[in-house]
């Protein structure tokens, strides 16, 4: 606790279910007045997390503290945090007003100051002209923003939020991810959030927690979790890739070589990697980092030469195109029968025109481009 | 011992685990033990080798077999059991076609029936013992008809208030029916009956039995009802338990509820395992 | 469909028909009754003497009512948080002695609680022993704990228990726990929360758990009889005398037309609160 700037510090925090650990052994620092986000698939455990950090579950092991208070036998009603529902849980035998002047009255504040606080937070979240309604008078939206109010009206140190997007159709979804992180600049409290959306992770998170089976596999910021994945998982939870194994065949400090079989040759890294030699390794590559050129049937290799060098150069033939819009995905099959899937912008209107089914291409990627990767 | 131990143990628990709650516990506790010690202290004493019921003198089984050599309560014994098997089995028919008829079709007057059908419920027993009593003095039945007949009156006013019971399991086990297994049995080729018969029918069943169990031990508790409807002749048994208890507290009486008890409990064991069977995991 | 229906109108409502025509009757000579339109059965219920059996019955069933409910309420919320496998254990346990035999379970008491029973036995050892230490306590006088007021409402309590816990555990089951965990997120403690969300909420689940318990301990025949005094009488009481001893059947129609009435009203008012808290989104 030496840092001042952690307001949540998770220390060896397991919970067990029976003999399941939904959370095993975790531990973790969120900073003051950030915007966290716990990421994974369901089940992962990222909700037991935020529950426990709520306290509405206790740990079976290990400590946590908010502010350098250990609060792991504190009940839920005297932490200084609160928390968004997923499915809001905004009372529906109060209106509007009640609902977020609820929990300001344990806090013992006056009730001329209590009319203040509630229809300021009301106005946060461009609720006041709404406070007399009844929740089942609102849209699901409309109710989210009460259930925000009446969190923040408390002056937590941390809000929680679970899967604060989930219950939201597609556009107002867009939309609300704008409005929390705008919402959390202007009110500068911590926001935990927990989503199985990537997406919404890397769009509003500061940084990231991904887990998965209970444990934490890497906490960084988005684009440190897209670039630099840390293992096989987060590589292939965050966005799309390729992965292929096999093992680190040249190992130099300025440059190193990867064999794989699935890949059928090897892999040039511009850059030395990091790591012990371990037969069991990955290298991933992302498709939209392969450049795809169509392979002209003239010479031995015409087409290398349109390569950069230091460049990995791989054959195949387009099988599938799924045209998305904005870019198309092509999906190559390499000699060996292995798929390899190439994203390409549609940077003009007739761009996904240039290839099509069964078009022999070579792909080519920098060497700064893929990623070694442990299990 | 150990599990007693482990019951009242204080461990650290989450805000909504109530039942970990030593205070709560307790509760239920003290709660269980009021509803079951006098059951308990009835069954214990059942066994009891003493005319005189509250010192425990010894075990024995003199008094069972003083219920089995009581030919009047032999006689009750037999008729309860007879009527609660009579009545569950036309129970089960009129109260399954009731279900399967409201949840399928749709006919004039069907609200009106459906809350109708629910009234045999809601009416005080005393009511329908009283309305079951003029009727059948107005029909005139008689009552001096020979065996099993003298049990027609009680069996028919059971069935009147035990085929609604059952109606309303086997609606409830109809509700949580996916029409589209229907509609893929007959997609799939079958005829109407082959799809009801193949698809619904096994759907249908563990309502059907749990119904089934239910409308016999409403018509074995039954007393008030069966009071009113009886002839003078006609002894069921909790009509005879009726008449020793105004006098006096026996260990027959004891053993004879015992037995009646095992009934109940094996047949709610049954019912409850059938309605809830144990759900496979979610999640 | 047609099976149901016509066993339901000429069992049922064929009888209840008799029984309100009756009300309007006046007897006949010896055995006949003569439906004449007159009012004075109903009249006749306003006499003050019986007037008081009646508000007794309501005042009765509803102290039991409402211990029914302090008794039932944490058992609810227990079972409603407990694990999927303690809860059915729970609502098993609870359940039991719902299925046993009415008259067994009255009698059961009748045995603990006579002057020689194991109570009044219990008691009788701990003063010997008081005695025997030297504590000047005087002689034993066994409690008089039945036949009185105390062993109705103790006996309604004992039958009716399962009734009320039942749709209160429906209900809370039903409450999005959510909705609790907020309160508790806000700083409410568990009391507050209880009070200012849950009871609430579960108002129609409450409601319905009253009436559900009020009516048929209201209309209760077994337990005034068998545990109350000579002078306990209870509304259900007064309609058998009609029929077994008095022999006025118009007077016996009418006063269960009148329990009839009145458990309609409690029956509106269930469905109203039930419509009242279907507007509340409870999921």
């Amino acid at each position: 606790m030496a840092n001042d700037d952690v307001i949540i510090k998770i220390e060896n925090v397991t919970k067990r279910y029976g003999k399941v650990a939904a959370v095993d052994n975790v531990s973790l620092e969120i900073k003051r007045g950030e915007f966290f986000a716990l990421l994974g698939p369901s089940g992962c455990g990222k909700t037991t997390l935020l529950r426990m950090i709520a306290g509405f579950e206790v740990p079976t092991e290990g400590k946590i503290f908010i502010d350098g208070v250990d609060v792991s036998n504190v009940p839920p009603n005297k932490r200084p945090i609160n928390t968004v529902f997923q499915s809001y849980a905004v009372f529906p035998h109060m209106s509007v007003f009640d609902n977020v002047a609820y929990g300001l009255q344990f806090d013992n504040v006056p009730k001329a100051d209590q009319y203040q606080r509630v229809m300021a937070a009301l106005a946060d979240v461009k609720l006041d002209h709404l406070a007399d309604r009844k929740p089942d008078q609102m849209s699901g939206g409309q109710r989210q923003r009460v259930a925000l109010a009446r969190a923040l009206v408390k002056r937590p140190k941390v809000l929680l939020l679970d899967e604060p997007l989930s219950a939201l159709d597609a556009k107002l979804r867009e939309a609300m991810r704008f409005e929390l992180t705008a919402l959390q600049e202007k009110v500068g409290v911590t926001f935990v959030m927990v989503t199985h959306d990537q997406d919404e992770a890397l769009a509003m998170a500061d940084r990231c927690a991904v887990m998965e089976r209970g444990r934490l596999m890497q906490t960084a910021n988005p684009s440190s979790l897209y670039e630099f994945p840390s293992n096989r998982f987060v590589a292939d939870f965050i966005g799309s890739v390729n992965l292929f194994a096999g093992k680190l065949v040249v190992d130099e400090p300025s440059h190193a070589q990867f064999y794989s079989e699935e890949l059928g040759g090897k892999v040039f890294f511009d850059h030395g990697v990091s790591g012990a030699a371990n037969e069991n390794m990955w290298v991933g590559i992302r498709p939209e980092k392969i450049e795809m050129i169509k392979h002209v049937k003239k010479g031995p290799t015409p087409a290398m030469e349109d390569c950069p060098p230091d460049c990995n150069v791989f054959k195949g033939v387009i099988k599938q195109i799924s045209y998305l819009g904005s870019e198309s995905v092509y999906e190559v099959m390499l000699p060996n029968e292995r798929i390899m899937r190439v994203t390409r912008p549609n940077l003009s209107r007739w761009d996904q025109e240039d290839f099509t089914w069964d078009d022999e291409v070579w792909l080519c990627f920098h060497g700064d481009s893929p990623v070694l990767l442990q299990n | 011992m150990a599990s007693l131990q482990r019951f009242f143990k204080r461990e650290p628990r989450a805000p909504l685990e109530y039942i970990k709650s030593f205070r709560l516990r307790a509760w239920i506790g003290a709660v269980l033990l009021f509803l079951y010690a006098p059951l308990l202290v009835l069954i214990v004493f059942s066994f009891n080798d003493s005319k005189r019921t509250i010192v425990w003198k010894g075990f024995t089984f003199k008094w069972y077999s003083k219920v089995f050599e009581n030919e009047g309560l032999r006689e009750a014994l037999g008729n309860s059991l007879f009527i609660a098997v009579a009545c569950t089995a036309v129970s089960v028919l009129l109260g399954t076609l009731a279900a399967f008829v409201l949840w399928r079709f749709k006919f004039p007057l069907k609200g009106l029936l459906e809350s109708g059908l629910n009234l045999p419920i809601v009416v005080p027993e005393i009511c329908m013992g009283v309305g079951v009593l003029m009727f059948f003095a107005w029909l005139k039945w008689p009552n001096d008809m020979p065996w099993p007949l003298n049990l027609s009156q009680i069996i028919i006013a059971h069935i009147t208030f035990a085929f609604p019971f059952v109606a309303i399991v086997v609606r409830a086990r109809l509700e949580s029916f996916n029409k589209e297994y229907e509609m893929a049995a007959l997609d799939l080729g079958a005829s109407q009956w082959q799809a009801f018969k193949d698809v619904i029918v096994p759907h249908m069943a563990p309502g059907i039995v749990a119904g089934a169990l239910l409308a016999f031990t409403l018509s074995l508790d039954d007393f008030v009802i069966t009071f009113f409807a009886s002839g003078p002749g006609t002894v069921t048994f909790p009509i005879k338990v009726y008449s020793m208890v105004r006098f006096s507290v026996t260990p027959e009486v004891n053993a004879a509820s015992t037995i009646i008890i095992l009934i109940t409990v094996l047949a709610t064991v049954a019912a409850m395992r059938l309605q809830n069977p144990p759900k496979p995991t979610t999640n | 469909m047609l099976a149901p229906t016509i066993w339901f109108l000429f069992f049922f409502v064929a009888p209840m028909a008799l029984v309100w025509g009756y009300s309007f009757g006046e007897n006949d000579g010896l055995l006949g009754v003569k439906i004449t339109g007159t009012i004075k059965n109903y009249a006749q219920a306003f006499d003050p003497e019986i007037l008081k059996v009646l508000r007794e019955s309501v005042v009765l069933a509803a102290i039991a009512t409402f211990v029914c409910l302090i008794l039932a309420f944490p058992v609810a919320i227990a079972m409603t948080f407990a694990s999927d496998k303690a809860k059915s254990w729970l609502l098993l346990l609870i359940m039991l002695p719902f299925w046993t035999n009415l008259l067994i379970r009255t009698y059961a008491l009748i045995a603990v609680m006579r002057t020689e029973g194991l109570i009044n036995h219990s008691f009788e050892w701990l003063h010997g022993i008081a005695v025997m230490v030297g504590i000047p306590v005087g002689d034993y006088a066994p409690m008089p704990l039945l036949y009185n007021k105390f062993a109705v409402v103790i006996g309604l309590v004992y039958v009716h228990l399962p009734f009320m816990v039942l749709p209160l555990y429906a209900a809370l089951d039903r409450l999005d726990r959510s909705l609790i965990e907020a309160s508790l997120d806000l700083g409410a403690g568990h009391l507050q929360t209880m009070y200012k969300v849950v009871a609430p909420l579960a108002l129609p689940g409450i409601a319905a758990g009253l009436v559900i318990t009020f009516i048929p301990a209201m209309g209760a025949y077994l337990t005034p009889d068998l545990l109350g005094g000579p002078d306990d009488l209870m509304i259900a009481s007064l309609i058998e005398r009609q029929f077994k001893r008095a022999n006025n059947w118009p007077f016996g129609s009418a006063l269960s037309f009148l329990l009839m009435y009145i458990t309609m009203i409690f029956f509106v008012l269930r469905s109203y609160f039930e419509a009242k808290g279907g507007k509340v989104a409870v999921h």
